[in-house]
């Protein structure tokens, strides 16, 4: 059938238009970058491997939370608690290791675990009632700060040992750790969106909900499954960052979530849920990363910098909003 | 019978892409008057109304109310004309009372606030007028499907709508609140009131309405006054067309028996529903809108959790409650509404057609990209889908391109028994066509087929058996040669 050829060729084209609708957030990027690169103020600072490593690193906990915001988001859900689900997290691993003398590894795994439990609790509740997802977590997030405080008395979880840092502060040759987690995970995510079943699946719950019910898809599964591995996330993203800062904090986090939504958003993911792509996600982490780099470098006033902040965010999804309606 | 005429609708054209949907139709429309339109689906009854309401504009024609020549450009215009329609699904704000649902939009003012006080009121007189028994107090989700429409009846007349149009009244509630129904029409016409009154519920017409048009397809057969006319002259003049050419079923007798359901009943629509599948045989399922035909299909696709009732595959005992299980069992059920129940619009058409047979091309996080599009390819081509690419979104097809990848991602599955419910709606002619050559292709390979479709030609020209349902019950099943629209309507009207 001449139908054959025809296709193929226009899967070819298909990639180019992968390309074309992420076009918008790629030229930010390189606007923000290469702004950044010729300035004069920034320039000498900005384009040395140090500082590019550096802001690979303070963004890399973010792009944890980003890669399962992802997939929460595409699901046409949200996630609120793994701002606390953070400080939860390191603050067990931290104790494990210094209230009970359990072995590093055992105490970062105990810390990852706290996260998936969470994790599960949200999905449980979510995929079992109609309760909405931003209710749920809404109220996880309140338990595990709450859990946080009350586990700690209020005050960071000190941390003395060298090897604790490794994961957080460490490096692997000249990459930070932070960053080899980050391209392990990103990799790991984009595997299941992309390559399995269950990835497949988060589109089509996420884009129509009761079609996904006609084809047979175990739509609370999917959601358990979506749910609990942002809980994973936000342990991991807990444990490497109470290593980096050598102590669980209780105080860790705050926010983050937003950070992760900011990213994901900026990203080219519909809040409606049912698309969007990582390959977005991770310019959008980039995007964010980078402003707060330049803005340092910059000196701009802190209190500032969170209202460009705001509008870079604001003005991303405009774009957006702008391509979306001209189709 | 006061003979003023009230509602003038003259020469009304009204074209679609493709379609004629109405060619010069005339209705009218006398005050104190309750008038049927009937027709089948696609006839143009909602069309009309639509045109009445300011939803559409007619190509052609005039409106003319109270002798007087109107334009009716929106919706707004003609609530200013004294039109209301109730249509099918209520649109009242479910957490407002009824007070507020009724004066939604123009509140009685106190200077610059509701006037609460002369609201309820108001509405308390209004409500007993009509005699109902609940409150202006009363949130409208508190009220029951048949009490809201009362609501809408009241909200209507207190506007001072002369011209009242209901859509299917009746399809949703129970007997005694459809004589209740009845009761306050009764009144309404006693105050002048024109009622057009949509219904398929036939019995209903001479208990209630003075006149009855028939419109059929896109064209007006007739008006006449219920008293001069009989039940089966009626049912020719809604049916009596010639079937159209396209249909290409090569009619055979049905192999093993590969589908035995017994009693399904849901405790809903379904009540007791059993019939047999054959291998190879096409077996339709005719019925008015109601009837519970996808229903009972539901319960055996696994999408139903609870129902009772026997079901067997080839001869082996099953109770899916799991669409899962239903598909590896060789089932397969392409649903009623695509937009809702179906399609994924903003993926692919290649995501949408491969949806079902994932684990073809994914072996864990092993994903054959090639296998993938050929699967897609495969079936895409095989109902000659007009897609620029496999990567297109399928939002962006027509509507028979999009029920043909429904169809595809079903086929994708292998099944041995296909079940396809309204297969060719909203679908344009060619597609049609195909759609039924495929359908007879598929028969030809083994394939039991159930479709369930409300054309009764297209039931009629590719059944080999047909079962017609009503509330909830087959109530009769009609080999092929004694298959015909008189007969179909006598039992699904019943």
């Amino acid at each position: 059938m001449d139908n054959k050829g025809k296709s193929d060729i226009k899967i070819k084209q298909g990639a180019y238009q992968y390309f074309k609708e992420n076009m918008g957030i790629i030229i930010a990027f390189i606007v923000l970058f290469g702004f950044l690169a010729l300035n004069p103020i920034t320039m000498h600072a900005f384009l040395t491997s140090q500082n590019m490593f550096n802001v690979l690193r303070q963004i890399s906990t973010n792009m944890y939370l980003a890669c399962a915001m992802t997939m929460v988001i595409i699901l046409g859900g949200i996630d609120l608690s793994v701002g606390s689900i953070i400080a939860l997290s390191g603050c067990v691993a931290a104790a494990c290791v210094v209230r009970h003398g359990m072995s590093i590894p055992v105490s970062l795994i105990m810390g990852i675990f706290v996260g998936l439990l969470f994790g599960m609790i949200n999905g449980f509740i979510i995929a079992k009632t109609t309760i909405p997802a931003f209710i749920v977590t809404l109220a996880t997030m309140d338990i595990a700060r709450g859990f946080a405080y009350v586990y700690t008395g209020g005050s960071p979880v000190r941390v003395v040992s060298k090897a604790w840092q490794f994961i957080g502060a460490g490096y692997i040759g000249r990459i930070p750790v932070p960053v080899i987690i980050m391209i392990v995970l990103l990799i790991i995510t984009a595997l299941i969106m992309n390559n399995t079943r269950p990835g497949r699946h988060i589109y089509a719950v996420g884009g129509n909900v009761t079609a996904a019910v006609f084809s047979g898809i175990s739509v609370k599964k999917i959601k358990f499954q979506v749910y609990a591995y942002s809980g994973l996330m936000a342990g991991i993203a807990g444990v490497v960052l109470a290593s980096r800062m050598y102590s669980g904090q209780p105080t860790a986090g705050n926010g983050a979530e937003m950070d992760a939504i900011a990213a994901v958003v900026v990203g080219g993911t519909s809040m409606a849920g049912g698309s969007g792509k990582i390959g977005g996600t991770i310019i959008g982490a980039l995007i964010i990363g980078f402003l707060n780099n330049g803005l340092n470098l910059m000196n701009v006033n802190s209190f500032w910098q969170y209202v460009v902040k705001g509008v870079v965010i604001l003005l991303a999804v405009f774009l957006d909003f702008v391509r979306n309606n001209k189709k | 019978m006061n003979e003023t005429i009230l509602l003038k609708m003259k020469n009304i054209h009204k074209r679609f892409p493709g379609v004629n949907a109405l060619d010069n139709v005339d209705f009218e429309l006398h005050a104190g008057e309750i008038h049927a339109l009937l027709g089948e689906n696609g006839a143009g009854k909602s069309t009309l109304i639509k045109i009445l309401g300011g939803i559409y504009r007619a190509d052609d024609g005039d409106i003319y109310i109270n002798g007087e020549k109107k334009e009716i450009n929106n919706v707004f215009s003609a609530q200013e004309n004294g039109i209301a329609i109730i249509h099918q699904e209520l649109v009242l704000v479910p957490h407002m009372t009824v007070a507020e649902n009724i004066y939604l939009g123009r509140e009685p003012m106190k200077g610059k606030f509701i006037d609460r006080e002369m609201m309820n009121s108001e509405t308390e007189k209004l409500l007993k007028t009509y005699s109902m028994c609940f409150t202006p107090q009363t949130l409208i989700v508190n009220l029951t499907i048949a009490q809201q429409q009362m609501v809408e009846i009241v909200k209507a007349v207190s506007s001072n709508s002369k011209i009242l149009v209901m859509d299917e009244p009746t399809s949703s509630i129970s007997d005694k609140e459809v004589n209740f129904l009845f009761s306050i029409m009764k009144t309404l016409t006693a105050k002048k009131v024109g009622i057009i009154y949509i219904s398929h519920k036939m019995s209903e017409l001479w208990q209630i309405c003075d006149r009855v048009t028939v419109l059929r397809d896109g064209r007006l057969v007739g008006t006449e006054c219920v008293n001069n006319i009989t039940k089966d002259n009626l049912i020719s003049m809604m049916v009596g067309r010639k079937l159209e050419q396209y249909y290409t079923r090569e009619f055979q007798s049905g192999g093993k028996t590969v589908l035995r359901a017994e009693h399904l009943c849901d405790g809903e629509m379904v009540k007791d529903v059993s019939f047999e599948l054959h291998e190879g045989e096409i077996l339709g399922f005719a019925g008015l809108i109601g009837a519970g035909r996808s229903e009972a299909m539901q319960c055996i696709f696994g999408l139903k959790k609870k129902y009772t009732g026997s079901i067997w595959i080839k001869g082996e005992a099953v109770h899916f409650t799991s669409p899962v299980d239903a598909v590896k069992k060789g089932l397969a059920l392409v649903p009623e509404d695509r937009k809702l129940e179906g399609l994924y619009h903003i993926q692919s058409v290649k995501y949408n057609a491969t949806i079902e047979v994932l684990k073809e091309f994914i072996k864990g996080i092993y994903l054959n990209k090639k296998t993938e599009t050929d699967i897609a390819d495969k079936y895409v081509s095989m109902m000659n889908t007009k897609t620029p690419s496999l990567n297109q979104p399928v939002s962006h097809l027509s509507g028979g391109n999009q029920q043909k990848v429904m169809i595809s991602r079903w086929l994708a599955t292998n099944p041995s028994i296909l079940i396809l419910d309204e297969p060719t709606r909203g679908v344009d002619v060619g597609a049609k066509a195909e759609i039924y050559s495929i359908m007879n292709y598929l028969a030809k390979q083994g394939i039991a087929i159930i479709m369930i479709s409300s054309e009764l030609p297209e039931i009629i020209n590719m059944s080999d058996k047909v079962c017609v349902m009503a509330n909830g019950t087959v109530k009769e099943c009609l080999p092929h040669n004694k298959v015909s629209q008189e007969a179909i309507m006598k039992f699904a009207a019943e």
